[in-house]
C-alpha cells in the first residue's frame, strides 16, 4: 500500500513536470473563456452557449490528457525501460500499475477541478450561477475518463503507444455509439456479423450513460438513480479493465 | 546458503511471424558462493544480459528455475536484499538525482532520516555530489552509469547484480567502479557482474564463469581458468652488453633480435631472468625494459568461444 501511494506520488510529480498537460489546461481554459465571448455574440441563449461550450472544453481536454498522459505513463515506461529498475525492486507489478493509475487519476481530478473552477468563473462573469446539475454532469464526465483511463492503460501494457492511442481514441468513438450497435445487431438475421456484432455490443463500455451534458445544460433535472447506476456501471467496468491489465502486465516478458 | 543459485535455466525467445525459435540461454546451472566477486563473462549477444533479467524477474524462463538468498525468484520479497544495474541505465529523466535516490529507497520501504543519509553516503559514494540538483535527463552517459550504480545499491543489498557497469565510463570511471565493487565485497556482499571486459574481471574477480552462445563453457577461480604459471614469456631489452653474452643467453634457450644498439631477448622463464639481469649487470649493460607476457582470459575466450564454434 505504502509503495503504491509512493509510485502514484511520483507519477503524479512526473505529470507535473510534463509540458503536454500544462497546454492542454491551458488550451481548455482558454476555450471556456471564449465561450464569453461567443456568448455575447449570439442573442439570448448567451448563459446556454457558455455551459454547452464549458461542458464540452472540460469533456475534450479531460479526454486528450487521459489518452495522451495516461499512454505515455505505461508504455513510455516500457519502451524507455524505466521499468527495469521498477520490477526488479520488491514491487508487485500489480501495485506498479495500480500507483501508475492512481497518480494518473489524480492528475485528472485536479485537471478537471481547474478547469470546473474556470468554467465556474467563466458563469459568473456572465452573471449566471453555477448549479449542481453541472456538478453532476461533471463528476458523470470524471467517471468516464476514469474508465478510459484504465482502457487506455490497458492497452499500454501489451501495445506500442501509438496503437495504444488508437485503440482507446476508437473504443472511446464507439463507446459513445452502442446503441446504434445494438440497433444494428437487431436487424441482421443470425450469422457470424449478427454474432460479432453483439458481442461487441455487451463487451464495449457504453459511454453514453455518462453523458448528460445537454440536460445539464438546460437545466432539466437529472434523476439521482440515474447518475448512481451509471456510478456503479462505470466503477465495476473500470475494475474489470484494471484486472485484465493486471493479468496482461504479470504474464508478459519485459525484453 | 547461496546468494544466487539457477538451475537448468532455458530461455527461448520467439522471433517474426512464423515464431522462430533462439535459444538465448541453454540450460543453465550456476551458484555464486556468498561473499565473492563473480565474473559473468560472454562475447556479445552471448546471453549474460537475459541470464540476469531471468534471475531477477523480468523474464519468464521457459524452463529451469532460480534461486536468490535460497528462496524461489518468484518470491518478490526475496528483492528486498538485491541491488541490480540494468545494462544501459535507463531511468526518470524528470528527476533530479536525489529525488531519484529517494524514489527508489521509498521503494524499499525506506523513509526519513535514515533514508536521506543513505542518499547522501551513497551520491559521495559515486561523487556525484555536486549534480544532486540536476535532472537525469541532462547527466551523460557516465553519470547515469554512477547514479545506476548509487540506486543499486539504495537498500544495502546483500546481493548486487550488475549489467557491465563499467560500460560507458572512462578509465578513471572504471577504476572507480572496480573500487567499489571491491569495498562492497570488504563488506560482505556478494556481486554478480556481467561483462566482456577482461582486464576487470583479472583485477577484481574471485571466480568466472565463461558464457559461450547460451551455454556455460568453463566456470572457476580466476587463477585456475588462466593457468598456475601465468607468466607466459617475458620481453626483456637491453643496451650495451657484449655479443658474446647474447650468444650465451641464446645457446641457454632465448630468442635474440637485435635493433640498433638495442636487443631484445625473450625468456621463457623467471629463472632466466635473474641470471640475464646478473649477466647485464656485470658487464655495466643498461636494462631498458621488462615485460611479462601473461596468458590471460583473452586467450581463454578466444579459445573457448572457438571451441564451441566449430
Ligand atoms: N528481445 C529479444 N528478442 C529476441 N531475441 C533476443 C532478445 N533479446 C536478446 N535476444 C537474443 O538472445 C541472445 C542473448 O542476448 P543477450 O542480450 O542476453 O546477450 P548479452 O550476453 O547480454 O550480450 P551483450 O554483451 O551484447 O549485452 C542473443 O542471441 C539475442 O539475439
Ligand atoms: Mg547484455
Amino acid at each position: 500500500m505504502k509503495r503504491m501511494a509512493v509510485i502514484a506520488f511520483n507519477t503524479f510529480k512526473e505529470n507535473l513536470r510534463d509540458k503536454i498537460l500544462y497546454n492542454l489546461l491551458f488550451f481548455g481554459l482558454l476555450l471556456i473563456g471564449s465561450a464569453l465571448l461567443l456568448g455575447t455574440l449570439t442573442m439570448g441563449e448567451q448563459q446556454k452557449i457558455i455551459k454547452d461550450i464549458g461542458l464540452a472544453s472540460i469533456n475534450v481536454i479531460g479526454l486528450l490528457v487521459a489518452v495522451f498522459v495516461g499512454i505515455g505513463l505505461v508504455s513510455k515506461e516500457l519502451e524507455k525501460r524505466t521499468i527495469f529498475t521498477i520490477v526488479s525492486k520488491p514491487v508487485p507489478r500489480y501495485e506498479f500499475l495500480l500507483g501508475r493509475y492512481a497518480g494518473l487519476a489524480f492528475t485528472l481530478f485536479v485537471n478537471v477541478a481547474i478547469m470546473t473552477a474556470g468554467f465556474f468563473g467563466t458563469l459568473l462573469v456572465s452573471q449566471a450561477l453555477p448549479d449542481a446539475g453541472l456538478l453532476t454532469a461533471i463528476g458523470l464526465m470524471f467517471m468516464e475518463l476514469l474508465l478510459i483511463v484504465a482502457v487506455a492503460i490497458m492497452f499500454s501494457t501489451f501495445t506500442t503507444p501509438t496503437l495504444s492511442a488508437t485503440f482507446t481514441l476508437a473504443i472511446y468513438v464507439i463507446g459513445h455509439c452502442t446503441a446504434d450497435l445494438h440497433a444494428l445487431g437487431e436487424k441482421l438475421h443470425g450469422g457470424l456479423s449478427k454474432w460479432l456484432i453483439n458481442g461487441l455490443y455487451y463487451v464495449l463500455p457504453n459511454l453514453a450513460c455518462f453523458n448528460v451534458k445537454g440536460a445539464a445544460a438546460y437545466g432539466s433535472p437529472i434523476e439521482m438513480r440515474y447518475v448512481l447506476t451509471s456510478l456503479t456501471y462505470g466503477a465495476v467496468y473500470t475494475a474489470a479493465v484494471i484486472l485484465v491489465a493486471c493479468m496482461i502486465f504479470q504474464r508478459r516478458d519485459f525484453r | 546458503m547461496k546468494p544466487l543459485r539457477m538451475s537448468g535455466l532455458t530461455k527461448e525467445y520467439r522471433l517474426g511471424l512464423r515464431q522462430r525459435r533462439v535459444v538465448a540461454l541453454d540450460h543453465l546451472d550456476l551458484e555464486v558462493e556468498e561473499g565473492e566477486i563473480f565474473g559473468f563473462l560472454g562475447h556479445n549477444g552471448a546471453g549474460k544480459t537475459t541470464t540476469i533479467k531471468l534471475v531477477l524477474g523480468l523474464l519468464h524462463p521457459t524452463s529451469g528455475s532460480a534461486w536468490i538468498l535460497d528462496q524461489p525468484i518468484t518470491e518478490v520479497a526475496v528483492k528486498q536484499h538485491v541491488g541490480f544495474l540494468p545494462e544501459s541505465p535507463f531511468f526518470y529523466e524528470y528527476l533530479t538525482a536525489q529525488e531519484f535516490l529517494t524514489f527508489y529507497g521509498q521503494l524499499f520501504g525506506l523513509g526519513g532520516t535514515t533514508l536521506a543519509r543513505r542518499v547522501e553516503e551513497l551520491l559521495e559514494l559515486v561523487s556525484m555530489k555536486e549534480a544532486r540538483h540536476v535532472p537525469l535527463r541532462k547527466f551523460s552517459k557516465g553519470m547515469l552509469q554512477r547514479v545506476g550504480i548509487a540506486q543499486a545499491l539504495i537498500n544495502d543489498p546483500k546481493l548486487v547484480i550488475l549489467d557491465e557497469p563499467m560500460s560507458g565510463l572512462d578509465p578513471l570511471g572504471r577504476r572507480d567502479v572496480r573500487d567499489i565493487i571491491l569495498r562492497l565485497r570488504d563488506a560482505g556482499k556478494t556481486v554478480f557482474f556481467s561483462t566482456h571486459i577482461l582486464p576487470d574481471v583479472e583485477m577484481i574477480c574471485d571466480r568466472v564463469g565463461i558464457l559461450v552462445k547460451g551455454r556455460l563453457s568453463a566456470v572457476g577461480p580466476v587463477q585456475d581458468l588462466i593457468g598456475s604459471t601465468s607468466i607466459t614469456a617475458i620481453d626483456m631489452v637491453v643496451e650495451g652488453i657484449p655479443d658474446r653474452i647474447i650468444s650465451d643467453a641464446e645457446r641457454a634457450g632465448a630468442t635474440a633480435v637485435k635493433r640498433g644498439g638495442q636487443v631484445l631477448l625473450t625468456l621463457s622463464n623467471g629463472l632466466e631472468v635473474d641470471y640475464m639481469i646478473d649477466l647485464v649487470r656485470m658487464h655495466k649493460g643498461r636494462l631498458v625494459s621488462l615485460i611479462p607476457h601473461k596468458r590471460s582470459l583473452e586467450d581463454l575466450f578466444v579459445q573457448e568461444a572457438g571451441g564451441v564454434r566449430t
